[in-house]
Order: structure tokens, then C-alpha cells, then sequence
């Protein structure tokens, strides 16, 4: 009885310290946010049915959508390589064949419409001061304007892939990849996979001069980069574990939320497609985890074995000595 | 117990419990030591069988090991044919024949030397001949030059795949498993 | 040349050469512990284990680390972490036994305070254990700096910088602990060498000395009993167990010990599986950056009272107060003026003045991390003071105890 009452106050100091230098320290270090469910409450609700026919023709013509976007999935090529449009743009612009399955339709409407605001870039982009976003707004082609966007949305969702199909890589590089670059390769059911660089996967070069011409090509995207972001975006391989689900999330949500008046927008990511990032993250930075959750539940169910065991043995010695 | 060093047999079980895990632990200790995953998947060399010139010897690399490769003249083919045994050494891509083996002496591992005018093969660390078709004609080499695992692969070569013309080699002796 | 006979058995051959009957009978069978005691003298076997799966850990993370600037932080966290076969295991289990054998440490630190384990002949035994602490502190500090994180270099910066001195302005000396005029290559190599060679030597030798140290005047027991040892062995070698004072090593003390142990090994594996946050700080996992400091630095937790007893100070009022703290614990059996070696609890003032030192600490130790501002930095100090306070007030308080 006087053990239990030793180990009861040994017990108590210890998660006593345990409590004040984890959850109490961490929450005065860092503010709680709550995530909002990737619902991006203060953009309009959609409220026109769109008609993607239409829509097809406003992103092809009058939208001049295709003068910077490619569409692969139509067939049609980015108009540029990635690195002159990073120099003419700032940022390569997303090919918009998947944007329907990844972003939330009210972001893309919202985004046609008024991009600084909907990407929450205004304190960098302010038209009355002639600081122009590279994405220019959308002002109607002659009829209703929320029509003609819903339209162009309808049509960008018809030509998504469904949302099962969108697989995590997909995700992240067309939402993060054109900033982000991950260095680490990474193992999928036994694929392995190359590093991502912000002009896309790096491929296997047999000689030094054509490795050493991507890698100029790499340098001279993040140089435009980083002239346009401020900084270069890091290297997201180990972001999972130096940041961590919640905040990612959150972040991507809205950055303001921790970075007030960082340059990286608000991408729009729908909940799935959030959901698929952090697994890409934890595809590259935290491989082993299905592996560590079947080892721990093994040497868990050992070591209470070996306990018991342990407690059987020392019953037994000090029978005789009681 | 008269014996107090002596454990009973709580003792001995425990002693086999804790037996278990430190067994277990020299698994994971055991996959530690394994080639890493990056190692395994450089195992493989794709080579472009036609860009290589008759008569020249080039020395690839497979596995941080040289890999021979020589491409046969019509008159090595000619002299290699009268001999059921030379000819199956020769891996055939298209309508050419290539000597593809491994760079290291059977005898001892030194990297023999490729003479042209002779067409021959002389390991200079203790003497040992082979011919082109790699087969040896002078001791102390006890072998052949060993040919790696290949695949072919149209006008390519995939080196660490075993195809069935490789597996074929290997019933038939003509070579050991590299 | 002593006398040899044929071997009868493997055991015989063995047992002329190496006398391993009489090792086992001095070292196990025959060396006696007291009866009356709690698992908390269990903390030493706790400690051997810990200290155990840290040397295996660190031998297999040793075979993948590369002890450089541009490798070492991707080294660390993807080989190690991803590629190599249960490299994220030995990692996990060296980064939380790492941290908790700090916990274990603190737990046999408090355990000897507060049974008065460090007086009448056991001196030597706290100084040793005393210089094992600090062993142990500059091996966790050495072993933070490999994976060449953000923490890792921005508390190689702090840290070293303490050695300049403050007003001293000795940067000549941190220039040279650092072998550059920031941490760089040169002192990575060197942290690599102190962290798995030097350091651990030096512990392995004080371990040693430390078991040493307990040879002549035993383990201490629950109530601060003087105990006869020779008696009470001879009855318990007649066979009368139950009734002697005293049990063996082997298997009696030992069975206990492994009682705890397995006990102690399920907290153990839950940290490394499920909870190793606290052992693994995510900031760390950001790559070190020589341009920008991370938002929040601190030292791993069991840093923090000391660290804190140097914050709320003036630079050099601080670092004097940091030394203080530093080796003060030391001086514990010699500022205990009192003649009494028993529990706390029957020493009058002393027994307020242990629980007072315990919440203290752990008071410094929350402080130390939260930032310092506003009402913490407030605690932080008083804080601090009343830890001077508290040292300078034992050998009054302990002079003018009763004997009991």
C-alpha cells in the first residue's frame, strides 16, 4: 500500500511537469485555430446552376482562360514552359484539367471573379495603387456575370477527374507543387518515387550537362519565384512532422491565420483534396507510420506479457522471504 | 529452495519470455544491416545495345561492378559458330553479337585487359587468357568470365533482370549466377 | 603461477582462470541489499536498461548518420527515418530514451535527497552519481546537435555563446569551442566525437565508479536503518529468510528490479509508438537555418530549471546564478549539516525544505519554456530566488535539527 502511495505521488509530479511543459507551454506559445472544414465561409455561396457548354466557350474564348492556362485534359498544352511563365508571371499557372476535382467550385467562382481577394492577397495586390495580380479579373462577356461564372465552373468540374481518381501526388502537385518542392523520393506500394522540383518530378539523367541543364532550369524558376513570393516557399519533405496535421491544414486554409501579410495565397483546396496533401506529406516524411502502428501494437502486447512474467517471477523469489 | 542462486520456475519462464525479445529485436537488427531500398532499385542498368562499335571493348557499369560489353565482328561470329559452346556465351540483338560479361577475373577479381589484335583478354595479376567470347584458355582461371543477369529488351539490354535467354544460360551452365 | 588442474567441465576450466564462482558469489549470489525497501531503489536497473537500449539505438543510427552540415539533417530523416530496414525504430526509441532517462534520473536524484542516500560514508556515491548527471547532460546536449535542425543549431549558438562569459566578452574562447566563428562543420565533427565516443567513456567509467562507490557502505533502506550486514547475511545464508534484514542480489533483489522494469517498459513503448512528440521536437524537423531563428527556442525539458535560473537575470547576474546551479547539487552532502540520514519526512524543517526544492524545480522547469513575458517571467524570478534561497538556508535549517 505505501508503494502504491509512493508511485501515486511519483505519478502526479510527473505528469504535473509532463502538463506544464507540453499542452500548458505549447498553447501560450502558439495560438489554437480552429479549422472552418476547408468551407471558406466569407466567399458567396454559389448560387446559379451552371451549364457547362456555355462554360467550355467562355473558358476557350472570351474568359481567355487558355492564353495562360494549359488543359491537358482537351487536349490543350500550357501555351508556356514552366520557366518562362514563372519569368513572365511570377508563378507557373496551374494546368486547369484536375482544378474542378480539387478546388471548392464557390474558391473557383470567387477566384474568376476578384482573384486577389479570393487567394486573400489584397495587401500585396492592390489595383489602386497599379499593383496588378498576374490573374486578371474576370468582367463578364456580355450577359449575367455570376451566370457566365457559374458556366465556366460547371465546365471545369465536367472535365475533372472524379474525386476518387485524384490521387494524392495529383493533389499536392497542382495545389502546392508549382511553389513547394519535396527533395525526398519517396516508396508507394513499392514504386519508388523521384524528388519533386517546383517545374515538376526530376528525372534520371545519364550524363552530368543534362542533369546540370534542369537543375539551371530549376534555379531560374526559383529565382523568378522567389522574386514574386519574396522568399523562396520551403521545401516541404519533413513538413508533416515539423508542422503537423492541424496546422498544415489550418494554414492552408487561410496562411493569414498564422503569417499575417505572408505572400502565400489562399489556394482553395476542397476538404478531400486537403485530406490528399496531408497524405502526400505523409507519404514522403512519415513512410513508416503504418509500419510503426503494427510494430507498436506487437511490442505492446509483448512487453505486458513480459511484464506479467516479471511480476510472476518476483511473487515467486519473495514468497520466501516475507 | 536450498539453493538461493538456483531460479524456480517462474524464473525460468520469465528468463524465456525476455529470451523472445531480445530474439525478436535481432530481426530488426538484422533488416539494419540490409541493402537500403535506394541500392536495390540502382540495381539496374539499361544499356543502348546500338551504339557500340565492333571490336571495342567498353566497360559499363552494373552495380559498381564493370560490365564488358563487345561487339562482335562477322569473323568472330564465323570462328565463335564452329563451336557450339563459344556461341552460346553471345548474347544476339537483332542480328548482331555482343559479349556481355562481367569485368572481374574468375580467378581472384582482378579486371583483365582486352587486346584487339589478339582479340583476347589477358588478366595481367596472375596470367590468366580468355578468348572474346570470354571463355578461358589459359589457367589459372577456373571459369569463363560470368555473365550478369540480362533481359532483352528490344535494342536495349536491361542488366539485373533475368530474361529467359539468361535463365537458359544458366541451365546450360554456361555460366554461374552473378 | 597458481596451481591449475585438468578441467572436469567447461564450468571448472572457466572457473580456474576466472574464478567465476567467487565473481558471481561477491557481484550477485552473496551481495547484499536490504530488505526494507521500495521500488524506488529499482531506479538504478531502470536507469541500466535505458541506458542499454540508448547504446544499441545509437549503434545502429551511428552506421547511417554522416557527420556533416550538408548530409547530416537528411541523413538523420531520410535514410535513417525512411530507407533503412527499422531505422525509424532505433531512432525513436534513442530520441525518447534520451529524454526519459532524464525523468529516471530526476526520480533517483529526489529518491536519494529525500532518504538522506547521500551521507555517513555515502558521499561518494551521490558525487559520483552527481558527475553521471552531468555526463549525461553534455552527452543530451552533444546528441542534440547531430540531426542539424533549426533546434539543433540555434542551441549549439546559445549554448556555446554561454562561454564567452558574459561581460568577459571571451569569444575567443566559444570561437574555439566551436572551431569557427559560428557552429559550422568543424563543430559538428567535434559534437559527433564527444557524443559517441568521448562522452560515452567517460560514463561508461563513472558507472562503474558509481556501483563501486556502493561496495563498502550499501544501499540505503526505507527508514535509515543501521543495518549489520554480516549478521543478517549469516542468517539469511542459515536459511532463515524471512527473518533476515538483508536479501541477495541474485535473485531477490534482482526479481523486484525486473518487476519495475516491466512495468517501467510499458510507459516506455507507449512514448516510443504513440507519443514521442515531447522526445521529438517537431521545430527540429525544420533543417537548420544559420539566417533565421526559429519563433520559440528553448532546451529540451530537462534543461529548463536551469535555463530558467539564467533568464530572468541581467546577462552576467545570470550566468553567475546559471553556475550556481549548476554544481550546487554537488555540495548537498556538505551543506546537509545534520546528522540524520533518514527519511525526509522525520526531519523537521528539512522534510519542508525537500517538497519546497521539489515544486521549485518544477515550477523553473514550466517557466523555462513558456515565454517570457508578463506574469511567467514574474514566477520565473521569484522563482529563481527562492532556489538560491533554498541552498543558502540548508545549512542553517539542517544545523539545528534534532537527532533522532
Amino acid at each position: 500500500m505505501k508503494e502504491l502511495f509512493i508511485l501515486a505521488v511519483v505519478t502526479v509530479f510527473t505528469l504535473l511537469t509532463y502538463y506544464l511543459v507540453e499542452p500548458f507551454a505549447h498553447s501560450q506559445m502558439h495560438k489554437h485555430i480552429e479549422s472552418e472544414g476547408f468551407a471558406y465561409k466569407d466567399l458567396p455561396a454559389l448560387t446559379k446552376k451552371g451549364d457547362a457548354e456555355h462554360g467550355k466557350e467562355l473558358v476557350m474564348g472570351a474568359g481567355a482562360c487558355v492564353g495562360c492556362h494549359g488543359i491537358k485534359a482537351e487536349g490543350m498544352p500550357a501555351p508556356m514552359d514552366a520557366v518562362t511563365a514563372a519569368q513572365s508571371y511570377g508563378v507557373n499557372p496551374p494546368d486547369l484539367s484536375t482544378a474542378g476535382a480539387i478546388y471548392e467550385p464557390k474558391f473557383l467562382a470567387a477566384l474568376i471573379k476578384n482573384p486577389a481577394h479570393a487567394l486573400m492577397v489584397e495587401h500585396k495586390f492592390d489595383e489602386s495603387k497599379g499593383q496588378m495580380h498576374p490573374m486578371t479579373s474576370f468582367y463578364g462577356a456580355g450577359g449575367d456575370l455570376d451566370q457566365e461564372i457559374a458556366d465556366m465552373v460547371a465546365y471545369l468540374q465536367s472535365i475533372a477527374p472524379k474525386a476518387e481518381e485524384v490521387t494524392p501526388a495529383m493533389a499536392f502537385e497542382n495545389a502546392c507543387g508549382r511553389c513547394h518542392a519535396i527533395h525526398y523520393e519517396y516508396n508507394l506500394d513499392g514504386e519508388l518515387h523521384p524528388s519533386w522540383t517546383q517545374i515538376g518530378e526530376k528525372p534520371v539523367f545519364k550524363k552530368k550537362q543534362d542533369e546540370l541543364k534542369f537543375e539551371t532550369k530549376v534555379l531560374d524558376y526559383q529565382e523568378a519565384l522567389k522574386k514574386y513570393m519574396g522568399t523562396l516557399p520551403p521545401d516541404l519533405s519533413m513538413y508533416i512532422r515539423s508542422r503537423g496535421e492541424h496546422y498544415i491544414k489550418t494554414f492552408v486554409e487561410n496562411p493569414q491565420n498564422y503569417l499575417k501579410g505572408t505572400a502565400m495565397p489562399r489556394v482553395g483546396v476542397n476538404a478531400e483534396a486537403a485530406e490528399k496533401i496531408i497524405e502526400h506529406l505523409e507519404n514522403v516524411g512519415d513512410s513508416k507510420r503504418h509500419k510503426r502502428e503494427e510494430v507498436g501494437k506487437n511490442v505492446m502486447i509483448y512487453i505486458f506479457i513480459f511484464a506479467i512474467f516479471a511480476i510472476l517471477w518476483k511473487k515467486e523469489v519473495w514468497r520466501d522471504l516475507h | 529452495m536450498k539453493n538461493n542462486s538456483r531460479r524456480g520456475f517462474m524464473g525460468k519462464a520469465f528468463g524465456a519470455v525476455a529470451g523472445v525479445g531480445a530474439v525478436a529485436s535481432l530481426y530488426a537488427m538484422k533488416r539494419s544491416w540490409d541493402p537500403l531500398p535506394s541500392v536495390k532499385a540502382a540495381g539496374f542498368t539499361v544499356l543502348d545495345m546500338s551504339a557500340y562499335k565492333e571490336n571495342e571493348l567498353v566497360t559499363e557499369k552494373w552495380r559498381g561492378k564493370p560490365i564488358f560489353v563487345l561487339k562482335q565482328t562477322a569473323e568472330m561470329v564465323k570462328k565463335a559458330k564452329e563451336n557450339p559452346k563459344d556461341i552460346e556465351r553471345l548474347i544476339k540483338i537483332g542480328n548482331d553479337y555482343f559479349l556481355v560479361a562481367l569485368g572481374l577475373c574468375t580467378h581472384l577479381g582482378c579486371i583483365p585487359g582486352y587486346n584487339p589484335d589478339d582479340k583476347s583478354f589477358l588478366c595481367a595479376c596472375h596470367g590468366g587468357l580468355y578468348d572474346f567470347t570470354g571463355e578461358v584458355t589459359k589457367a589459372p582461371p577456373p571459369r569463363g568470365l560470368d555473365i550478369p543477369p540480362f533481359k532483352i529488351d528490344g535494342n536495349k539490354l536491361v542488366l539485373g533482370e533475368e530474361g529467359p535467354e539468361y535463365k537458359k544460360m544458366l541451365e546450360t551452365g554456361i555460366t554461374l549466377k552473378a | 603461477m597458481a596451481h591449475f588442474t585438468k578441467a572436469t567441465s567447461l564450468h571448472d576450466w572457466l572457473n580456474q582462470r576466472l574464478a567465476i564462482d567467487t565473481l558471481r558469489r561477491v557481484l550477485a549470489t552473496e551481495y547484499w541489499i536490504p530488505k526494507n525497501i521500495n521500488f524506488l531503489w529499482a531506479m538504478g536497473m531502470v536507469l541500466a536498461i535505458t541506458f542499454a537500449f540508448l547504446l544499441v539505438s545509437g549503434i545502429f543510427l551511428l552506421m547511417y548518420y554522416q557527420p556533416n552540415v550538408d548530409l547530416a539533417f537528411d541523413s538523420v530523416n531520410y535514410t535513417i527515418m525512411q530507407e533503412v530496414g527499422y531505422g525509424w525504430l532505433w531512432r525513436h526509441v534513442h530520441g525518447v530514451a534520451a529524454s526519459v532517462v532524464f525523468l529516471i534520473i530526476y526520480i533517483h536524484m529526489f529518491t536519494g535527497i529525500y532518504y538522506g542516500s547521500y551521507k555517513k560514508g555515502r558521499e561518494m556515491i551521490w558525487l559520483s552519481g552527481m558527475l553521471l548527471f552531468v555526463a549525461f547532460s553534455a552527452e543530451a546536449f552533444s546528441g542534440y546537435m547531430l540531426p542539424w535542425g533549426q533546434m539543433s543549431y540555434w542551441a549549439g549558438m546559445v549554448i556555446t555563446n554561454l562561454f564567452a562569459g558574459g561581460s568577459l566578452h571571451a569569444d575567443g574562447l566559444v570561437e574555439w569551442i566551436r572551431g569557427d566563428y559560428v557552429p559550422a562543420q568543424a563543430f559538428l565533427n567535434r559534437f559527433f566525437m564527444l557524443h559517441v565516443l568521448l562522452i560515452p567513456l567517460a560514463i561508461i567509467g563513472l558507472i562503474v565508479l558509481h556501483f563501486g562507490a556502493l561496495r563498502i557502505p550499501h544501499v540505503n533502506n526505507q527508514d535509515g536503518e543501521e543495518i549489520d550486514f554480516e549478521a543478517e547475511a549469516a542468517k539469511y545464508k542459515a536459511g532463515d529468510k524471512a527473518n533476515s534484514k538483508v536479501i541477495a542480489f541474485v535473485n531477490d533483489f534482482m526479481s523486484k528490479d525486473m518487476m519495475v522494469v516491466g512495468i517501467y517498459l510499458i510507459f516506455f513503448f507507449y512514448l516510443v509508438f504513440y507519443h514521442y512528440d515531447f522526445a521529438m521536437d517537431p521545430v527540429n524537423f525544420d533543417p537548420a537555418n544559420g539566417l533565421k531563428t526559429p519563433a520559440h527556442i528553448y532546451p529540451e525539458w530537462y534543461f529548463l530549471w536551469s535555463y530558467e535560473i539564467l533568464r530572468p537575470f541581467s546577462t552576467d547576474v545570470g550566468l553567475i546564478a546559471f553556475a550556481f546551479a549548476q554544481v550546487i547539487f554537488f555540495a548537498l552532502p556538505f551543506l546537509d549539516r545534520s546528522p540524520n540520514a533518514v527519511p525526509a519526512s522525520r526531519r523537521g524543517l528539512f522534510k519542508f525544505w525537500f517538497w519546497a526544492m521539489l515544486i521549485d524545480m518544477i515550477v523553473l522547469t514550466a517557466m523555462g519554456k513558456v515565454p517570457p513575458e508578463g506574469m511567467f517571467s514574474a514566477i520565473g524570478f521569484y522563482a529563481a530566488l527562492t532556489f538560491i534561497g533554498l541552498w543558502i538556508a540548508l545549512p542553517f535549517i539542517t544545523k539545528f535539527e534534532k537527532k533522532v
